[in-house]
């Protein structure tokens, strides 16, 4: 009897103890966006949400405070280590998924791993002796290297072993009786792959490019390291729509970290506004991934 | 049995997993446009058997071979795999439709085999379900996953799928195990309906639905290395009345398996 009675007060107090944990999370996400918010409401108030969203110039000295310029820098340098990175890791995926001997899966997979646990610093002074080097040979005026192009490359390789890890595992997930049907009916391997295990892998692979695109988002630095930094709206430095890559930027993240050291006042506000800007990209991002995750369920 | 016509055949053929025999010498003979039941305990190596006939085991890399397997006299190892495996359809143990609609479900194999216009397609797609006696319960949904279908119904999808190809022989690896009686009755009497077109070679469990559905048996049982054996091959009557081998009789009996 005492025993029962105990037994129920430790199933009671269990699930307290697991819904508080459940929600520390919850707790925990909505507590730092309404403390950033906080500090970022004067910077809002003063400068105002539009202004501080459209604006191209960011002199705090001048009292300018415009986000557009790190904004597109954010963005396009996601969306170069989007290009870069996602047909790799998906190729590297399908490799290791379907095609690499056992023996050569033991090889790559920790090194991709590895990949993984490199601190970000590293990736930054990599970036800084080889990267952007290689990207200077590119002949055309101005181009010193370090820009959005070098600083996609080296994002590129950060998200590649979160991408081709998710991606790896959502296609080894696919039940072995759609590849052998597939093969049955005399598909080859390759035409199984592109045509049976991929897209029956889909959701697992649209989340693997949604937590590499918010990995990708929140990147500090590694991109101040080989982006440039300069609060330039990014533009094409030759008559090549493409050459906008090569032009110097700087990302919301680099944005906030540069400059929050000496920052009082209105500039510190703007700073935080700017974290609640890359808050709530990040936010966007991870929703319509969830979007598109369910629609490919149906 | 010497006036069937030879669709497929197999001549002293043996497999190994690495260094493990699951298949010793195997001789038989399956004729054209008839139902032939492989039956055995388990582990006898009946599926194994049958996924030589369409090189399903060259999937698994351990896998050697010795002997030869004929389709229509020609060595199935020095086809182009792809080729043979158009001309031997499969059908598997459990129903596994393509996470496509109906329509790209079936029309799947002849999209890989080169028909792409959409009209010859519709025609194609309509004829395999016909055939696969599933076509009345799907036509208004083409368009919806093959998934969304009931296990049997996914079954005769499945079937239509490897009859879309046009195969000469179709291979099915225990085709009911996984549905419930009445679906399992539907795919039996599919199976009569299709052996007029198709040679047909099941491997199944179900002594009663070997005894139903087939007009030869094969009897497959492991010997002291626990290879797989050819016991016993002849008309489903002679092998369920009047069994050769004593072992054969043992196992239709029920007394063990």
């Amino acid at each position: 009897m005492t025993s029962g009675i105990r037994r129920t007060g430790i199933e009671k107090t269990m699930k307290v103890v697991l819904l508080i944990s459940a929600l520390a999370s919850v707790l925990i996400v909505v507590l730092i966006f309404l403390f950033t918010m906080k500090e970022a409401m004067p910077a809002f108030r003063e400068i105002g949400v539009w202004k501080l969203l459209s604006g191209t110039t960011w002199r705090p000295g001048n009292g300018e405070f415009g986000i557009l310029a790190m904004i597109a820098g954010s963005g396009l340098v996601t969306l170069g280590a989007v290009v870069i990175g996602v047909p790799l890791a998906l190729c590297t995926a399908v490799f290791l998924s379907e095609i690499a001997p056992e023996w050569i899966v033991r090889i790559v997979r920790p090194s991709i791993e590895l990949l993984a646990g490199i601190p970000s610093v590293v990736y930054g002074l990599f970036g800084m002796v080889v990267i952007v080097p290689l990207i200077r040979t590119i002949p055309a005026p101005g181009n010193a290297g370090y820009g959005l192009l070098s600083a996609s490359i080296v994002l590129a390789v950060m998200v590649l072993p979160t991408i081709a890890n998710i991606s790896e595992f959502a296609i080894r997930s696919v039940p072995r009786g759609y590849r052998e049907g597939s093969l049955a009916l005399g598909a080859t391997k390759w035409e199984t792959i592109s045509r049976v295990m991929i897209p029956a892998a889909r959701p697992g692979i649209i989340s693997a490019v949604v937590l590499g695109l918010g990995r990708a988002l929140g990147e500090t630095i590694a991109m101040i390291m080989v982006i440039g930094n300069s609060v330039v709206l990014p533009t094409a430095i030759t008559g090549n729509p493409l050459s906008i890559f090569l032009s110097r930027a700087r990302t919301l993240t680099g944005n906030i970290a540069v400059e929050i050291s000496y920052a009082t006042g209105v500039h510190e506000s703007a700073l935080f506004a700017t974290g609640v800007v890359l808050f709530v990209l990040i936010m966007l991002v991870n929703s319509s991934a969830r979007f598109l995750l369910n629609k490919g369920a149906h | 049995m010497e006036t069937e016509v030879t669709r497929m055949q197999a001549e002293d053929y043996s497999l190994f997993y690495g260094k493990f025999k699951a298949l010793n010498k195997i001789n038989i003979k399956i004729p054209s446009n008839r139902i032939t039941a492989f039956i055995g305990p388990s582990g006898c190596g009946k599926s194994t058997f049958l996924r030589s006939f369409n090189r399903m085991n060259d999937l698994i890399p351990s896998v050697t071979t010795s002997g030869t397997v004929f389709l229509d006299n020609r060595d199935v190892a020095k086809e182009d795999v792809v080729e043979l495996r158009k001309k031997v359809g499969m059908v598997f143990q459990r129903p596994n439709p393509f996470p496509k609609s109906i329509f790209d479900n079936v029309a799947y194999g002849p999209r890989l085999h080169g028909t792409k216009n959409r009209s010859d397609l519709a025609v194609l797609v309509e004829r395999s379900l016909r055939q696969a006696a599933v076509w009345d319960e799907v036509k208004d949904d083409l368009h919806k996953s093959g998934m969304s279908l009931s296990g049997g119904q996914q079954q005769r999808l499945c079937i239509a799928r490897a009859i879309a190809v046009e195969p000469e022989v179709i291979l099915m690896d225990e085709p009911a195990s996984a549905l419930d009686p009445v679906a399992t009755l539907k795919i039996e009497e599919l199976m009569n309906e299709l052996k007029k077109n198709y040679t047909i070679a099941i491997v199944t469990h179900n002594m009663q639905q070997a005894g139903r559905v087939s007009d030869y048996t094969a009897f497959l049982l492991t010997d002291e290395n626990r290879a797989g054996n050819l016991i016993e091959f002849g008309s489903t009557k002679q092998i369920f009345t009047t069994p050769s081998d004593s072992r054969t009789e043992d196992y239709i009996s029920g007394r063990f398996g």
